[in-house]
Order: C-alpha cells, then sequence, then structure tokens
C-alpha cells in the first residue's frame, strides 16, 4: 500500500505540469508557411507558438469570417479549469498520502480516477463544441464565402486529434507535453488502485 | 579608335584561344558536361547556398547579395544611391542618409565590402562598404541587411582605398585616390607637385554600436593612394597602401604617371600614430562633413554637419610611416593570412612583387635607407622584397588567399586567376577569366581564416557570355572550385552594376541573426501608431499629417477628405502586420516621389504635394495577400480656399 501511495502521489502531482506546458497544440502548415503557424492552448489560455502566432492565425481567420481567437477574460474555461486542476491535484495527493499511511482503501484511487475520467471527457467535449463554434460560426460578410459540393458553406473546424485539410492548410491537432503529462498522471492513478488492492490482498491472506 | 578597338578584340581573342587551348576541355560547356560539375553549383529547389557573398555594385552606388555557389541574386542593399525599390532616400526618414556637406546626393560609386572581423576572422556584425566620388564611408547591418550609417570623409577625393578594416573592427580606413589641395583653396593646377596632399582617415568603430567618428586624418605627400590593407596576426597595427603617380603629375597620367620604374606602398603603424593622438597630438582643422545615422528603433535617420577633423603630418610621428618602393604602378596591395607578407601588384608587370613584414621591421631597426620622400623614409626594395611571383600573366590586380598557403591572384590584362604558392612563389595553376577581370573573392580570403572553397572572379568586360542586350550589357562573374590543387572553372553568373571587390562568409555566420521582423511594440517612430485603432489625420497649418495603418488587406484610414491644394501632405505609414515576409507598399498618383515599401512593424513617411482639385487614389505596391487589389484608398482634394472640414474614415466609420 505504500508503494501505492507514492505512486498516486506521483500521478495526481503530474496534473501540476498543466500549469507550465500547454495541453494540447493546434498546427497550421500550407506551403507559403514553411514554419507552420501554432496555438498553444493551455489551462489558463492560448498562446501562440511562436510569438505572433496568435495574431497571424486571427489575420488569417478574418478572410472567412471566423472570430478572433478568446483571450483569456472571453472564456469561462480559461479561470474554472486551473481551479478544477488545483483542487484535483490535491485531492489526489490528499488520498495519496492518506493512503500511504494506510488509512484509507485504494478505492478511492480508483474513485479519483474515474472522477478525473468524467471531467477529461467533459473537457473534450467542451473543447469539441469550442472548435465546431469557431469552426462554423462565421461572419456572413466574410471575404471568402465557400460552399461544400452539396452547397452547404464551408466549416474551418480543426480536428479534435489527428489530421484535416482545411482549404490550403493542413491542421494538425496533438496533445502536448501538460497533457500527456495528465493522461499519464491518471494511468498511474490506475496503477496505484491495482497495487493498493494487491497489497491489501496480500496482508488480509 | 576604330582599329585600336580591333586590334584589342584581336588581342583578347587570341589570348583566349591560347587559354583554350592550353587548357582544353576545361572550357564551362564541356567540362560541365564531362565531369558533374553542374552539381557542385546546382543548388536544388527548397535547398540553400553555403555562403553568402557581398558584391559591390560599384556606379550602382549599392550592394548586392549573391548565395555561393549558386550564383543567385538575394537581395540589392541600398546604400549611397536612391532606390525606389523600398523608396530608399525618398521617404523622409532616409533622405537624411544621402546628405553630405555639398548638399543632397542621390548616387555614389561603391566599391570595397568589407565584413567586419574580430581577432581576424569575420563576425557578420557589419559589413562596411565606400563611396569613391563624394567620399563616404558606409556600415550596413547584417541582421536587417539596410545601411545603418553614412561618415563622409573630408580632404579625400576619390575615396579609393578604402573601406578595409582593422582585425578587431578597430577603424575602418579610407584613403583618397586623388591628392588635393588641404585645405581646398583655389590655385593653380599646374602647382600640384608638393602642394597636393592625400588623406589617409582611420575612422574609429564604435564596437556595441558600431557608430563611426573620424580619429585622425594622414596628411600624406601627394601620390595617389589606390589599395589598402590591415596587416593581421603580427603584423596588426599596420596598414599598407600601394601608392601609384609618386610622379605627382596632374595631367595625361596615363603616360606621366607611369615613368617612375617603382611606387610605393606605404607602410603606416597606425598603433603608433593613435598613440600619439591620445597623447594630444595632431592639429584641429576646420572642415564640413555629414554624418548620417540610421536608428532602428525609429526607423529614421539624422544627418549631422561636422566641423573640424584632427589631422596628422607624417613628419611629427617619426617611426610611424615607411616606403616600400613596388614596381609598376601598384594597384592591389594584399596582406597573407599570417600577416607576413604585403603583396603588390604592379599593374603594368607581369610579376607580382611580395614584401616581407619581418624584413621590413628589420631593416626599419637597422635604420636602412634609400633617402626619403617628403621626410618619409624609404626602404631598400632588396631589404624588404620576400619573393617575386614569376607569374606568365599580364597586369597584376588584385590577391586573396585560401588559408592553406596559396595565393590567387587576377591578371587584368591576361583575363586570368594564377594560384601561386607563399613562400616558395611558384605558379601552381592559372585559369581564364571571361573577360579582362578586376577583383577577385575568396570568402573570408581578406582575413586570418579564408574559407578557401569557392573563388569569385569579377570580370570588367562580357561581351559574349550571355544572350546580348543591345550595348550595355551586365558585368559577368565566375565561379571557381578552389578546394583541389587545380582550379576549377564551375559556373558563370551576371553581377549587377561593376563590382568591385566583394566580401563573403559561411552561410552560418549570418543565418541565423537575420531580422524576420520588426517588433511593433519596439517601433519608436514619432509619427508611428500602435494599432490601427489610433490612425488619424491632424492638420497643422498647410501640414497635414496622416497617421495610416496597414493590415491585410487594407488601410486605415482609406477614405480622407478636406486636404487641399497647396498642402504637404505626409503619409506615415505603419505597417502592423508582425508576419514574417509580409512588406505593404504604399504609392499615391502623381506623387513625385517613389512608393515606399513597408516592412511589417516598420514606419515609413512619403511626401504628397497636390497639385490637383479631384479625388485620387492611393494603393498598396507589393501584392501582399488575395486581396491585395483591393488594397486601396480615395482622398479628396478641394480647392485651396474650400472648407471641406477633416474627414477619415474605414468602411464609413470613423476611426
Amino acid at each position: 500500500m505504500k508503494r501505492a501511495g507514492i505512486i498516486m502521489i506521483i500521478g495526481s502531482s503530474m496534473l501540476l505540469g498543466l500549469f507550465v506546458f500547454p495541453m494540447w497544440n493546434i498546427r497550421l502548415g500550407a506551403p507559403q508557411y514553411p514554419e507552420p503557424l501554432g496555438i498553444d492552448i493551455h489551462v489558463n489560455g492560448l498562446k501562440g507558438e511562436s510569438e505572433f502566432d496568435i495574431q497571424n492565425i486571427d489575420g488569417l481567420n478574418h478572410y472567412i469570417g471566423m472570430k478572433t481567437l478568446p483571450k483569456p477574460d472571453d472564456m469561462w474555461e480559461f479561470s474554472v479549469f486551473p481551479k478544477v486542476v488545483w483542487l484535483m491535484a490535491g485531492l489526489g495527493i490528499l488520498i495519496g498520502i492518506l493512503g500511504l499511511m494506510g488509512k484509507i482503501s485504494p478505492i478511492l484511487f480508483l474513485v479519483w480516477f474515474v472522477m478525473m475520467s468524467i471531467l477529461g471527457a467533459l473537457g473534450i467535449y467542451d473543447f469539441n463544441l469550442w472548435l465546431v463554434d469557431y469552426g462554423t460560426d462565421l461572419d456572413p460578410n466574410a471575404i471568402l464565402k465557400l460552399v461544400n459540393p452539396d452547397g452547404t458553406p464551408m466549416q474551418y473546424n480543426p480536428p479534435l486529434l489527428g489530421h484535416k485539410k482545411l482549404l490550403n492548410f493542413d491542421a494538425f491537432s496533438y496533445p502536448r507535453t501538460g497533457g500527456i503529462l495528465l493522461g499519464l498522471g491518471m494511468l498511474l492513478s490506475l496503477v496505484s488502485f491495482f497495487l493498493g488492492r494487491k497489497a491489501r490482498l496480500v496482508s488480509k491472506s | 579608335m576604330k582599329t585600336n578597338i580591333i586590334k584589342n578584340i584581336l588581342f583578347i581573342s587570341a589570348l583566349a584561344f591560347l587559354f583554350s587551348c592550353g587548357q582544353a576541355g576545361d572550357r564551362g560547356g564541356n567540362g560541365a558536361l564531362s565531369s558533374n560539375i553542374a552539381e557542385k553549383v546546382y543548388v536544388a529547389p527548397g535547398e540553400r547556398d553555403e555562403q553568402y557573398a557581398f558584391l559591390s555594385g560599384g556606379y550602382s552606388g549599392n550592394l548586392t547579395v549573391y548565395g555561393l555557389p549558386s550564383g543567385r541574386l538575394f537581395k540589392e542593399i541600398p546604400v549611397f544611391s536612391q532606390f525606389p525599390t523600398s523608396g530608399y532616400g525618398y521617404s523622409e526618414e532616409t533622405k537624411p542618409m544621402l546628405n553630405t556637406s555639398f548638399g543632397f546626393i542621390p548616387w555614389d560609386d561603391l566599391h570595397h565590402p568589407d565584413i567586419s572581423q574580430t581577432n581576424g576572422e569575420l563576425d557578420g556584425r557589419w559589413i562596411f562598404a565606400n563611396g569613391n566620388n563624394t567620399p563616404r564611408i558606409a556600415r550596413i547591418s547584417l541582421t536587417t541587411f539596410e545601411t545603418e550609417e553614412i561618415i563622409e570623409v573630408p580632404n579625400s577625393a576619390g575615396n579609393h582605398s578604402s573601406s578595409f578594416i582593422t582585425e578587431n573592427t578597430e577603424y575602418v580606413v579610407a584613403g583618397t585616390r586623388f591628392s588635393v589641395p588641404v585645405p581646398q583653396k583655389d590655385m593653380p593646377i599646374s602647382e600640384y607637385k608638393a602642394n597636393f596632399k592625400g588623406a589617409l582617415t582611420f575612422i574609429a568603430v564604435d564596437q556595441e554600436h558600431g557608430h563611426m567618428d573620424i580619429k585622425f586624418q594622414l596628411l600624406m605627400p601627394g601620390f595617389n593612394y589606390d589599395l589598402s590593407h590591415p596587416g593581421r596576426g603580427k603584423s596588426h597595427g599596420w596598414f599598407f597602401f600601394s601608392t601609384y603617380n609618386t610622379e605627382e603629375a596632374n595631367s595625361l597620367l596615363e603616360v606621366n604617371a607611369s615613368q617612375n620604374d617603382k611606387d610605393f606602398i606605404a607602410a603606416i603603424n597606425w598603433k603608433k600614430i593613435e598613440e600619439y593622438v591620445n597623447n594630444g597630438g595632431g592639429t584641429k582643422m576646420p572642415a564640413k562633413f555629414a554624418h548620417n545615422v540610421y536608428d532602428e528603433s525609429t526607423h529614421t535617420a539624422t544627418s549631422t554637419m561636422k566641423n573640424e577633423v584632427l589631422t596628422v603630418n607624417p613628419v611629427d610621428v617619426p617611426g610611424a610611416i615607411y616606403f616600400l618602393p613596388t614596381p609598376k604602378s601598384p594597384h592591389g596591395c594584399d596582406v597573407d593570412p599570417n600577416g607576413e607578407y604585403i603583396i603588390g601588384s604592379g599593374k603594368l608587370s607581369a610579376n607580382i612583387t611580395v614584401h616581407s613584414f619581418d624584413k621590413m621591421l628589420a631593416a626599419i631597426d637597422a635604420e636602412k635607407f634609400d633617402g626619403d620622400a617628403y621626410g618619409i623614409p624609404i626602404l631598400n626594395y632588396d631589404d624588404v622584397l620576400a619573393g617575386s611571383v614569376q607569374s606568365g600573366g599580364l597586369g597584376p590586380l588584385h590577391t586573396e588567399f585560401d588559408g592553406k598557403g596559396n595565393a590567387y591572384t587576377t591578371f587584368f590584362i591576361s583575363s586570368e586567376v594564377v594560384k601561386w604558392k607563399l613562400g616558395t612563389w611558384e605558379v601552381v595553376d592559372r585559369k581564364p577569366t571571361y573577360y579582362s577581370v578586376g577583383h577577385l573573392m575568396i570568402p573570408g580570403g581578406n582575413s586570418r581564416k579564408p574559407h578557401g572553397k569557392y573563388l569569385v572572379a569579377m570580370n570588367k568586360i562580357t561581351k559574349d557570355r550571355y544572350l546580348p542586350t543591345g550595348p550595355e550589357m551586365e558585368h559577368s562573374a565566375q565561379i571557381y572550385d578552389i578546394s583541389g590543387e587545380k582550379m576549377e572553372l564551375l559556373y558563370d553568373f551576371p553581377t549587377h552594376g561593376e563590382p568591385h571587390y566583394a566580401a563573403g562568409c559561411d552561410a552560418e555566420l549570418l543565418v541565423n541573426n537575420s531580422k524576420k521582423i520588426y517588433r511593433i511594440d519596439e517601433n519608436n517612430h514619432p509619427y508611428a501608431i500602435k494599432s490601427p485603432a489610433e490612425a488619424r489625420v491632424e492638420r497643422d497649418g498647410k501640414e497635414v499629417h496622416i497617421y495610416m495603418s496597414t493590415i491585410r488587406s487594407h488601410f486605415t484610414p482609406d477614405n480622407i477628405e478636406g486636404i487641399k491644394v497647396g498642402d504637404k501632405v505626409y503619409f506615415h505609414i505603419t505597417n502592423h502586420e508582425q508576419d514574417f515576409d509580409v512588406p505593404h507598399g504604399f504609392s499615391m498618383i502623381g506623387q513625385r516621389t517613389s512608393e515606399i515599401l513597408v516592412m511589417p512593424g516598420q514606419t515609413k513617411t512619403s511626401l504628397w504635394e497636390p497639385e490637383r482639385v479631384g479625388v485620387w487614389p492611393f494603393y498598396c505596391t507589393d501584392f501582399c495577400s488575395a486581396l491585395h487589389q483591393e488594397m486601396q484608398g480615395y482622398i479628396r482634394v478641394s480647392p485651396a480656399n474650400s472648407n471641406i472640414e477633416l474627414s477619415y474614415t474605414l468602411d464609413g466609420d470613423d476611426i
């Protein structure tokens, strides 16, 4: 159980990586952008991969009538998410310590994992809503009004994960260090649950 | 006249024939097929060159930037000439760059670029170049590739033995080709001899910003100071100038200045003179000259007129200056990477004279002089001679080095580059050039550490090398591979203007320092606006200042009314892009100046004095985006006495 507690502490601490590293990244490359433009999505706001990328993406997006990318104040997520991360990391560390001291059942590790999974799924759902909103809620007076072969207006939401062709741009969407640490941390909490359960079974028998 | 030309052509073709027979298989055309030469200069699409080459533009007044080995032209940097492509010398900010004590001069003859050095090696901070006609020295930034400073050189005329730098860029040196009365005065030309002076100017370079300031001018005897180079390594602290017309002729120089069998290389211990000056030596003399500095943060140049220069009389600093007799009106004066050999190319000679620095010092120590010229000791030719290259060519001009113990000298009359060994003076190889080569350049070839892979020969005569373009053609250059024992001709490429010398370096030295944009938050131009929201128009009497923004793909404002005939309208255009390679241009119908090209984050000003009532369009001159054609606006010009109020809008809205 001691080892399980330590792993739980390590795993939940890894969430704090979200305050240092970007969670997700969307990158836009095109022939005339040999150095692609990139948006790093942090838990508390968007940042250009290079200093002026956000401004330059907004500059391009104005042709298709897309809203400018949100500032931290424009989206409740950027103030709520950090709090949730702090809370969940704190909670995880707490139950890890309690587990270390043998005061709780490892089932709480699993509870934490399930809570994180639900929150994560909600986060991805919200992220997708946001992508669709930006990709489809376009200015009716946009400079470029392109339609699909079936006559419906073209949409510009980047992919949730992976690659998508958007006009002349290749859009790539992948987790970044913060997001990867989050995933690993969750995995570790699951590991700590199994280890803890095993330890408890062994000690009982 | 005509028969002379025919004779010349026959002579040149005879030489070409001789060489083509002697070097069968080496001619560009056949060689490329037989030995995959093409691969050596082929830089595939998307690939980049190994080296930068900065070729002087001569009478274009500008500097051109090429890639080696491809010979592709990357940029023309305006230096001494107005340049409508960017608005240099036309925009309000850059007009002061071309100011001189003679007033605004829109042109000069740019000769010898030299890249800044630290410890005798290229450091890639700046490149210096001289204006030959109205003596000036320019400093060009190698992060922005723009001219940042021009200083006029007073008491000089035909600023030719310039702009060579000492091995830590302590000084950029400018010598006069034509001697003149100093100070200038109304006097008979025939009294030239003993009365005219040749000013050699040592311009101190501030190591942080590169700013130039004349430290002292050495007023030498009235010879023609043709070319110069710094000592390096053990000879650091010395500077060497070739001279001709030690006869001091003032007319028909082609005959009268070719009478002495030997002229001189002047060896100048500038450290000694510097010490003399630092201890209060020298005489201050009234002299008017302009000093023009471009500030990257305000994107604006200012011109200051200076009134005084410190002069030094050579005889006042004994032991600082010596003359080394050098045969046949020497032109090139080059110093090898170790600083031991000083090479004087007697341009009317078949041979190349090499002086030894060590021997020179020994002769000076032993006080073995062969008289003096105007109080300056003359050393014995035999005492300082290291050796002589029996070249077999005719008309040696310039020498560069590969850092492997070889020297390469151009021969104008026999149209060839000759490779020879330092120390043994034996000729190793020779290759024809097309035709009548002047300067040559090996990147770093004028430093302690040459990057001896390619050699560029810059020719004066083009004739049949390219498809004909009427009587006037660009000059021609050739690239040789010098990595092997024998030189290999790789490629021909046309050059812009007339390159007199060039400087080159490995690409790595500059690639990562090259600026992509100017930061708008660091733009301190007094008429800059930080965002389009600050765009406005202000009237101050007859002057109207338009603070205008450009961003893809519109001007803010783009409809302006209330301008009147007789106004002086200043368009202060700020480019609010912060993306690499997105300039915007600006031009106004009927404007008596050039367009301007504004880089991202930059502000430039264009003056328009409307003369006719009407509604006049302006537009962006750079194809900036898919909607570039839409990037336009209108200005309503009303009669001088009209009372239409000043207004400015974008999309019908006030800003």
